[in-house]
């Protein structure tokens, strides 16, 4: 049957008259088409491609592509942290609980999990801003985190990774119209999600550069131009902020963040402060300052005016748990009137996913010092955090061992974001193929020797300096011997284009 | 004052002098705000409900919205020891099996575990069957492990197993893994589509024809992103039947304001729970095919048919069967979900959609679209793989996956016929059958003087019957108006969800309720 059914779709297939698609390029959403996101774009894209070709027996001068483009631990081979899996299967599969294989502390903490749910089953609806008990765990935690600060767990929502949470305040936020149309900070360089969501919300991208020349430093006199500027075609209401930095890896100091908060207060700014990367600090003169406790220490004033939105997630850290889509927001000092509307925009989506949740529990109540899985525990978070910040120090010192590639320190985060150096011709034959010069880079990079790299383009830069951004986590062997490629790879380019002939 | 703060601001001025002593007790810092903030002009906040997104105070959601509200809220009061005429609220609003005491299906659950955790692999408790599924799916994940991101279109041997699903489902026809997305959750699939498809200014912006009554994630996504919404009514008098003539007369008022380019139908529905016939599914297509619509197929209640002579056809295989002329031209997405049917699995977001004739260029932009999200959870992805790749003949597993699917199901259908059989021997509710689904939708008739009341108060009568309802018995239900009906008809929505024996007592309670209530407004 279907056989003849195939044959008849062919012969019909000439005779019936095209009918024009309802959705096409020119019916579909604007500003979908608008939208961007490098660190999944074309070279990714492509990068696919190579794989698929290498898997069917194709030959490459490399046997594997090496995907550097994303912030994905686990996908480079980074461990999960046994007492999480742990939690979460006895989440799962409850009957686990009988099995003297698995520890009384992760058996407790899964059974408050689902005490706090529907019908006691991680398979239920949970409310809305998350499980109950969860959102006092990440409560408590945050208060223990700053030192004392209060925390108010009705001011915590769970959020379907970060950049749900993100969206969703963004969302929010948007509104007015021509020069009245909200305008949102953004640093440049910047994680991609913020331009995608400006785009597709249709809002107004306000750029500030990061300072290069001091380590990706935020300079408040940057802030000031971006935001005079800017107040000439909308109405910059919002500015977001990366700390620690993706891509650039800085790790802002206090002094900064309170600049930047008193600016805040100042234009009556809303502060989105993205800290997902906030365990992952690395540089011994550096450290994490969560804008809410330099709030608290710049007095009450402050403290009870500026609105603010902090952001964590399950993905980075140590923990890596990018597949559960777990994250969670704080919210300070939002009108109650507002709150309601969140809430209610929240529950349209009914609730992010209780695996998620569950494993945001865990690591916001990881095992203590006086439980018995502490010291296994303790020995994973330590190994991946001093893997890490090995593998940034490394990847520091080998790129900036490359002639025309520097590379600032990596603080913090998960990346290096080295400044390279593009022969003139190059950029010609980048412009004559149509496509950012560091595109042409990092596409000659990819089929020359497999790395996937995110051009800097992808990232924004200052015009006319090219960078890419590569992740510092493949295992330190092959760490190494991606370096060591870039590294050829780059002089050998500089070669090709240097020459006049 | 032992510490003060002294400042004096004009932001339009730029000039702020700013001198301040932090302080550095934790305990009070309320104390002292109270003490600065009245010798400080207030600073007004950026965020506030007149410069918020004008489109986000549209949006409601009356599935958790005011009266789920109200009842969590005197769940509250009754675990303080508030006396009430009752002893706990039923959640009766909402379709979350699990949270009514319906069991997860054992070998989904197992195979979960295993993912989470695959010591587990070593442990001789776990059937082969389950070990296998999650070893296949652990090789699909980078680094063989659930906590990678996946792509973005989702897990690629989950999509196979979707597809090889569809097609066995669909008799044969084919289903191509290229076309299918998971998602977060169907939700997460409907609103990505629709996001597409919203284009246009004034007269030419997209209109969104929706079933009424409908799922209000469906207005909530209308009202969100600034698209018209058009509806047409579904017939009570005919069990909630599609009438191609009621289509066709709001299609064109529609015409009039705005342009009509999608076309969404739940089926089987919800909350009205009809089961839409072959026939019906035929002329919908054909009504889309013709007037240029864009099919959106919410079909997350596949599984759950209860009544006799109803059967479910999906919108694909009867696109497929009408012939070429449809099949090649007709834009569909068709969307399911780990939420209903008999796996319940809400709280892990577990969802597919199939588009069917996408333009390829939209297509490269929807995996563009989807991919600034990364993707759907991979739990949630590795259940949706369970469902249609659960335990076949002859596996360990077979067995009590099929004996624990058929409990759930049978339970369900008989609870429909309860809740039809119940609600119909009350005078002034009238129950169309529950053929599918997970509700029940009846009629209900208000006295005058009660509707007169609720409108006094600012309220819509149906959403005053539950309170009342909720206030005097714990029961919480939806009132119609969160769905929407026609003018001067009143309805609510129930689930059918709570345990066979709880939900004789719910219907009883509610018998009760409505003649008393008839009796007091009289």
């Amino acid at each position: 049957m279907n056989n003849n059914k195939k044959s008849n779709m062919t012969n019909i297939w000439c005779m019936v008259p095209m009918r024009e698609k309802t959705l096409t390029m020119d019916t579909l959403n604007p500003q979908v088409k608008a939208v961007e996101y490098a660190v999944r774009g074309p070279i990714v894209l492509k990068a696919g491609e190579i794989e698929r070709y290498l898997e069917e027996g194709g030959t490459k001068p490399f046997s594997e592509v090496i995907k550097a483009n994303i912030g994905d631990a686990h996908a480079m081979g980074q461990q999960p942290i046994t007492f999480l899996r742990q939690v979460v299967a006895l989440c799962t599969f409850p009957e686990l609980m009988d099995s003297p294989s698995f520890p009384e502390d992760a058996k407790w903490r899964a059974r408050r999990i689902l005490q706090g749910c529907g019908g006691h089953s991680l398979g239920s609806y949970s409310a809305s801003p998350g499980v109950e008990c969860i959102r006092k765990d990440i409560a408590a935690y945050i208060e223990q985190r700053d030192e004392g600060v209060p925390s108010d767990w009705e001011n915590i929502y769970l959020t379907t990774g970060a950049s749900d949470g993100i969206m969703t305040i963004l969302r929010l936020l948007v509104s007015g119209k021509d020069s009245s149309r909200t305008g949102v900070m953004i640093p440049i360089p910047q994680y991609p999600l913020y331009s995608a969501a400006i785009s597709e919300m249709d809002a107004v991208q306000v750029n500030y550069y990061l300072d290069e020349d001091n380590c990706w430093a935020l300079d408040i006199n940057e802030l000031h131009r971006a935001y005079q500027a800017a107040k000439q075609h909308c109405q910059p209401r919002v500015i977001c902020i990366i700390n620690p930095g993706n891509p650039t890896g800085q790790v802002q100091s206090k002094k900064c963040i309170e600049e930047v908060l008193h600016f805040a207060y100042e234009e009556n700014l809303f502060v989105m402060s993205d800290e997902v990367y906030q365990d992952n600090v690395y540089a011994p003169d550096c450290q994490f300052h969560s804008f809410k406790k330099v709030l608290y220490e710049m007095g009450p004033e402050y403290f009870s005016s500026v609105e603010l939105v902090s952001f964590h997630s399950t993905s980075k850290g140590y923990t890596g748990e990018c597949g559960f889509r777990g994250g969670y927001m704080e919210v300070i000092n939002m009108d109650p009137e507002v709150k309601a509307q969140l809430v209610k925009l929240l529950s349209v989506r009914l609730c992010p996913p209780l695996a998620g949740q569950a494993a945001m529990d865990v690591i916001v109540n990881p095992p203590q010092p006086e439980e018995h899985t502490f010291k296994q525990f303790h020995q994973e978070k330590s190994s991946v955090l001093g893997a890490l910040a090995e593998k940034a120090k490394l990847t520091e010192q080998i790129l900036n061992a490359v002639p025309g590639i520097k590379c600032n320190p990596v603080q913090g985060a998960m990346y290096a974001f080295p400044r390279i150096f593009i022969p003139p011709k190059a950029v010609e034959e980048a412009k004559a193929l149509g496509m950012q010069p560091d595109m042409l880079y990092c596409l000659r990079l990819l089929e020359e020797t497999g790395i996937c790299v995110v051009p800097g383009s992808g990232f924004g830069q200052k015009d006319r300096t090219y960078h890419f951004r590569m992740t510092i986590l493949p295992s330190i062997e092959k760490l190494n011997v991606l370096l060591g490629k870039v590294r050829d790879f780059h002089i050998s380019f500089l070669k090709e284009y240097s020459g006049l002939e | 004052m032992s510490q003060h703060t002294k400042r004096s601001v004009c932001a339009r001025n730029r000039t702020v002098f700013l001198s301040f002593f932090t302080s550095n007790t934790p305990l009070c810092p309320t104390a002292s705000s109270t003490r600065t903030a009245s010798a400080l002009p207030l600073r007004g906040k950026v965020l506030t409900v007149d410069t918020m997104n004008a489109n986000v105070k549209k949006v409601d959601y009356a599935v958790r919205g005011p009266i789920v509200q109200r009842a969590v809220q005197i769940e509250k009061e009754l675990k303080e020891g508030v006396k009430k005429p009752f002893e706990e609220v039923i959640k009766a609003n909402i379709g979350d099996a699990h949270a009514m005491g319906q069991r997860p299906i054992t070998f989904f659950r197992q195979v979960i575990a295993l993912c989470t955790y695959p010591q587990l692999l070593d442990d001789n408790k776990f059937p082969e069957d389950a070990k296998n599924r999650a070893r296949r799916i652990l090789q699909s994940c980078g680094g063989n492990s659930i906590g990678a991101y996946t792509t973005s279109q989702g897990i690629d041997c989950v999509r196979h197993d979707v597809a090889s699903y569809i097609q066995r489902r669909d008799g044969g026809i084919p289903s191509d893994p290229d076309n299918i997305y998971l998602t977060t959750g169907a939700s997460d699939g409907i609103v990505t589509i629709l996001k597409l498809l919203t284009a246009g200014e004034g007269r030419t912006r997209t209109g969104v024809m929706i079933s009424i009554p409908q799922y209000p994630l469906y207005s909530a996504s209308i009202a969100e992103l600034g698209a018209v919404q058009i509806n047409y009514y579904l017939n009570e008098e005919k069990c909630w039947s599609l009438d191609i003539s009621e289509l066709q007369r709001s299609l064109h008022a529609a015409r009039e304001h705005c342009n009509p380019r999608v076309l969404c139908i739940i089926n089987p529905g919800n909350p009205t729970g009809q089961v839409q016939s072959r026939q019906c599914i035929e002329d919908v297509i054909r009504f889309a095919a013709k007037e240029n619509l864009f099919l959106m197929a919410d079909e997350v209640y596949q599984d759950n048919v209860y009544a006799e002579g109803c059967e479910f056809h999906s919108f694909k295989k009867v696109l497929f069967e009408m012939g070429p002329e449809y099949s090649s031209k007709v834009e569909l997405a068709s969307f399911h979900s780990t939420s209903k049917c008999y796996m319940g699995e809400c709280g892990f977001r577990g969802g597919y959609m199939e588009v069917i004739n996408m333009d390829p260029e939209v297509k490269a932009q929807l995996t563009k679209l989807v991919s600034v999200r990364l993707c759907p959870p991979a739990p949630g992805q590795a259940l949706m793989d369970l469902v249609v790749n659960s335990p076949q003949p002859g596996e360990p597993s077979y067995q009590t996956f099929m004996k624990e699917r058929t409990a759930v199901l049978s339970a369900l259908a008989e609870k429909a016929k309860l809740t039809e059989e119940i609600l119909n021997t009350v005078p002034g509710i009238s129950c169309n059958p529950v053929q599918g689904a997970m509700y029940s939708f009846p009629r209900i008739t208000l006295p005058e003087r009660a509707i007169n009341e609720a409108k006094a108060k600012g309220q819509a009568p149906d959403m005053f019957y539950c309170m009342k309802l909720l206030e005097e018995s714990g029961i919480c239900l939806v009132p119609g108006s969160g769905f929407g009906q026609r003018e001067g008809t009143y309805h609510f929505r129930m689930t059918i969800l709570p345990p066979t024996d709880k939900l004789k007592i719910m219907l009883n309670k509610l018998k009760e309720f409505h003649q008393k209530f008839t009796q007091q407004y009289s």
